[in-house]
């Protein structure tokens, strides 16, 4: 396990690098879920507020 | 054929099959990447030469390669976009730009990591890097200008444009290593003869590659979609799959 840490002396370059694609991959994931999230509470909103108008415009 | 193509961009359509495909293209990638991530830390050789230092290739490499590949599909749906109006290769074109400018940006610094132990230098000005640091330029200048200009259709025409005259940069990425001398090394998959890599590293290699294209087309076809919806909240597709969703009960 030590040795695999170590990576042959080069334990920074390669653990860094796999860190920045840890990062890279988060990021992107966290992007469209949250676009996703943003989008679905908009349009519900919309909705809810289409139907409260309509509700007051029939006596 | 072009019919058949219209009907798959029409918005509708497009946001069905491209759902499926996303969550395919997901699973697909989360498979793949883990068999990847496997051979590459614990069951490939060290190189002869650069020793442990080579398994930052199997981050590096597949981040180039689709910096490139993802820059070649924004050009490709700007070119229909601009040439047949299909609105949904705009949206997939500006999804995929800030996937692209990550991944360039991993590129570049990945192989900084590997350049400072391997070189003995973080950064060169040399051909490869240089043109690689463009490309990042042309993604952020591709996005820039989406956002800069207020009308929508005018904002994408004008990035759609500056996307196809960026193609240039592509080959010159490629073959930076053949037509300027460099430090770094040349290509050892994509030769016509046999690839000089040896099987136990091409196969981590091939695997983290497949992984990153399907995450970018999870991802892009992801914020395509969220998108779409956005633009086409009043259309009567989109009023039923509200109303299909609050049926599924948050309410």
């Amino acid at each position: 396990m030590g040795d695999f840490l170590h990576m042959g002396g080069y334990a920074p370059y390669v653990w860094v690098s796999y860190l920045f694609g840890l990062i890279v991959v988060v990021v992107n994931l966290w992007q469209p879920w949250r676009a996703e999230r943003e989008v679905w509470r908009q349009l519900k909103r919309r909705r809810r507020n289409e139907e409260r108008m309509n509700e007051s415009e029939t006596p | 054929m072009w019919a058949w193509l219209h009907r798959l961009g029409s918005p509708k359509r497009f946001y069905g099959w491209s759902g499926t495909l996303a969550r395919w293209a997901g699973w697909g990638s989360l498979l793949l990447g883990a068999a990847g991530l496997y051979y590459a830390l614990f069951d490939s050789p060290p190189d002869y030469q650069q020793g442990e230092s080579v398994r930052i290739m199997y981050v590096h490499v597949p981040a180039a390669w689709l910096s490139m590949f993802i820059y070649m599909n924004i050009a490709f749906a700007s070119l229909i976009s601009l040439v047949w109006r299909m609105k949904v290769a705009d949206m997939f074109a500006a999804a995929s730009a800030p996937i692209g400018a990550w991944f360039t940006f991993l590129a570049l610094v990945t192989g900084s990591l590997w350049g400072k132990p391997m070189w003995g230098t973080w950064w060169i000005w040399d051909a490869r890097l240089t043109s690689e640091l463009i490309l990042l330029f042309l993604y952020l200048g591709y996005i820039g200008l989406l956002s800069a200009i207020e009308e929508r259709d005018t904002a994408a025409r004008a990035a759609a444009v500056l996307a196809l005259v960026g193609v240039v940069n592509i080959p010159i990425i490629h073959y930076s290593v053949e037509w300027w001398s460099t430090l770094h090394q040349g290509a050892t998959v994509t030769k016509f003869e046999k690839p000089s890599i040896a099987w136990t590293m091409l196969r981590p290699l091939l695997l983290m590659a497949l992984a990153s294209t399907l995450f970018y087309i999870m991802v892009a076809l992801r914020l395509a979609r969220a998108e779409l919806l956005r633009r086409e909240a009043d259309s009567t597709w989109v009023r039923e799959l509200i109303d299909g969703r609050q049926g599924g009960g948050d309410r």
